[in-house]
């Protein structure tokens, strides 16, 4: 086996143990150290997050049954009975391995499909194992093809792109009535946790200016201290409805925020600039009727639970595309993996030393006058024997050699030794 | 015109719909500037297409229907185009572009032999033809916007949010599209409608001869500044601009058919 991977996450462990395999930057070096010191794996990368802990490795050729031993080390790293763990974890080797890591960067095996964070984790990961030395090259290609994967995968289907959350979907409505947020200004009622979420994702949109009022001052002051917003006195709210191009409400309580004629007074007063009411309280903050006014779009918190449905259903629909590109990059690992590289740099290498070879004949040769032509090219196919002997034959070598990591380490080696340009992963 | 350039444009204009419609539910960048790229190259292709016809007839081709027609389609192409780039929003190509299409397969129709010689021609009246055709083109347009506004302004308020409403462009940056449209029609609505004052007075030594097609023109330039101006500062904002830029249209389209075929002593196809 080449490739072992040893895990668990949120499908297969619970939170207790979840949380007690957790490894910290620093655990997960020591963890690293441990297992290429005991010869147990020689390339090796820890994945943890809150949701998932996976044990990426190379075992070196001798080793037999690596994933038990891998296994058998992460339960006593964390202070586990052996048979604790069992159940909990997962296995998977070669392309199994693979095609995992490229679902997990993809977002396929989040718990929110399609999820962002999962790439930036990985990246993380990869980089400190990196920097560890702890990586070889059949995980370092591994790990820069999933990142390629989960770039792609974003990139070309819409399993990341439709808000998963209420708050995110009403930022969303907001910019498909105004476009761009950045000159608009909103206006947050109550200090609700899904509100202050709303404003938040505004702010990082570029929101110019936003103001908070709340019943009680305390809390608004608190609230607009947090998101930088200005406050708006309680009492003054109806006065202040002419500014803002979008309205937060999570008021508790029975009573409607604001009436029918207030809010005509104010669009009058606003000449019917659209005005957009998030609605995130129950009971309602603002009655339905409110909705009826000429460019006022009204939506409550079960309008936007509605989106947020829709859209998980349209992440779903998007898994089979993701699917296949992840089968695409598999097969394209697997093709590396394969004899493909060392087949490329035996080429690369030939029509270097030919062009090496040319080059330097025609410099040499030029002085010396006296040289037949059948004497020049007596001394080209000597050169040409030379260079097949010394070079070719034994860069030839690497084509039969089966153990793929030491080929991979010759082929790098060939590659820096000749100053051949690497192909970009 | 069933030239190579006619039917090059023709097939550029084809693929490039269909790069819209793909970037339109797949919002592909590199699908969306292909599109726009062969979007370009339509024009291109388009313009050599006019311009043979215009060697034939020693004039820009207004005389016939079918040339006036391919102007039209060209001149919405162009408008478009700079469209697309000042405000940076693809997702209106696919709406914009059967029109094209469809103007341009129209023209392509036309008789191989060269038309009849036009009895008015010179270069102060193709300009005037050409001005007033691009004011159509680009009332076209807005007409198209403005449609798409509506539209998606009643999904909004009826919280009927399919996959189609999140590709579209947002409510504001589709009334400023159609907006920055009109300017460009009036001003050359405008210029072109000063022109053919101008040439009047150098034929009929008058500048107004009271024609069909001159009031219905000066009604149609008062309708979209009543358009420009309500949609900016009044109660007026919004759908209710939306639907006065749709009925403007109803106009244009009297003003290109109606008043031209029946109406005008001096006005014909264009």
């Amino acid at each position: 086996m080449e490739i072992v991977l040893v895990g668990l996450n949120h499908r297969t462990a619970t939170v207790e143990i979840r949380e007690r395999v957790v490894f910290s930057p620093e655990q997960a070096r020591r963890a690293a150290g441990e297992l290429r010191s005991r010869g147990i794996l020689e390339e090796i990368l820890v994945l943890s997050t809150c949701n998932r802990s996976e044990l990426y490795g190379v075992p070196p050729e001798s080793a037999s049954d690596s994933a038990a031993a891998v296994e058998s080390f992460l339960a006593s790293f964390h202070q586990f009975a052996p048979a604790e763990l069992n159940g909990s974890l997962y296995r998977h080797g070669d392309r199994d391995a693979v095609r995992h890591l490229f679902r997990v960067t993809a977002g396929l095996d989040s718990m929110m499909l399609g999820e962002a964070e999962i790439l930036g984790q990985v990246r993380e990961a990869y980089r400190v194992a990196l920097e560890q030395g702890a990586t070889g090259p059949v995980l370092n290609r591994m790990f820069q093809a999933a990142l390629e994967v989960g770039k792609r995968v974003r990139a070309e289907t819409e399993i990341g792109t439709r808000a998963m959350s209420v708050a995110f979907a009403g930022v969303k409505l907001a910019e498909s009535i105004f476009g761009k947020l950045r000159g608009h200004k909103a206006l947050i009622l109550g200090a609700g946790a899904m509100g202050e979420q709303a404003v938040e994702h505004m702010r990082d949109r570029g929101i110019e200016r936003i103001l908070v009022a709340n019943r009680s001052r305390e809390r608004g002051e608190e609230l607009a201290k947090r998101v930088g917003g200005e406050l708006v006195p309680w009492e003054g709210v109806a006065a202040a409805l002419r500014l803002p191009d979008i309205i937060v409400s999570s008021i508790g309580g029975a009573d409607p925020v604001f009436t029918r004629p207030t809010v005509e007074r104010a669009m009058a007063e606003r000449s019917n600039r659209a005005l957009f009411i998030i609605d995130l309280g129950v009971p309602r903050n603002v009655p339905a009727e409110i909705g009826e006014l000429y460019s006022v779009y009204l939506y409550n918190i079960d309008d936007l639970t509605e989106i947020v449905e829709q859209n998980k259903k349209a992440r779903e629909n998007e898994i089979p595309r993701a699917e296949a590109l992840i089968e695409e990059h598999v097969a394209k690992f697997e093709a590396w993996q394969g004899s493909m590289e060392a087949t490329s740099l035996l080429n690369e290498l030939q029509t270097k030393l030919k062009r090496e070879r040319e080059a330097f004949l025609r410099d040499r040769l030029e002085p010396m006058q006296h040289l037949s032509s059948a004497d020049r090219e007596q001394m080209a196919r000597l050169m040409e024997e030379l260079l097949d002997r010394v070079v070719i034959e034994p860069a030839e070598r690497l084509r039969s050699r089966r153990e793929f990591r030491r080929k991979l380490a010759a082929v790098e080696a060939l590659r820096e030794l000749f100053g051949l340009d690497r192909e970009k992963p | 015109m069933t030239t190579h350039f006619g039917t090059g444009a023709l097939g550029l204009y084809a693929i490039s719909l269909s790069l819209y419609i793909w970037y339109l539910y797949f919002k592909k960048r590199l699908i969306g500037r292909a599109a726009t790229l062969f979007l370009a190259g339509g024009i291109v292709l388009q313009y050599f297409a006019l311009l043979e016809r215009s060697r034939w007839l020693q004039s820009v081709p207004y005389e016939d229907l079918y040339g006036s027609m391919s102007l039209f389609g060209w001149l919405l192409a162009v408008t478009y185009l700079g469209l697309e780039i000042f405000h940076r929003h693809r997702s209106v190509g696919p709406f914009v572009l059967p029109f094209v299409l469809l103007l341009s397969l129209l023209a392509s129709f036309a008789p191989a032999a060269a038309p009849a010689f036009p009895p008015a021609h010179g270069p102060l009246f193709a300009l005037h033809v050409t001005l007033n055709i691009l004011a159509y083109a680009a009332f076209a347009l807005s007409f198209v916007l403005s449609v798409i506004y509506l539209l998606q302004n009643r999904l909004l308020r009826h919280h009927r949010l399919g996959t189609m409403f999140w590709q579209l462009p947002a409510l504001e940056v589709l009334e400023r599209m159609s907006r920055s449209s009109v300017i460009v029609g009036m001003v050359s609505l405008g210029v072109g409608m000063v022109l053919g004052f101008v040439w009047a007075s150098r034929i009929r030594g008058q500048f107004w001869n009271a024609d069909a097609k001159e009031i219905v023109t000066l009604v149609i330039f008062a309708a979209y500044a009543s358009y420009v101006w309500l949609g900016r500062t009044s109660a007026w904002r919004g759908a209710r601009a939306s639907r006065l830029c749709v009925l403007n249209f109803i106009f244009v389209i009297f003003s290109y058919t109606v008043v031209n075929l029946f109406l005008s002593r001096y006005h014909r196809y264009f």
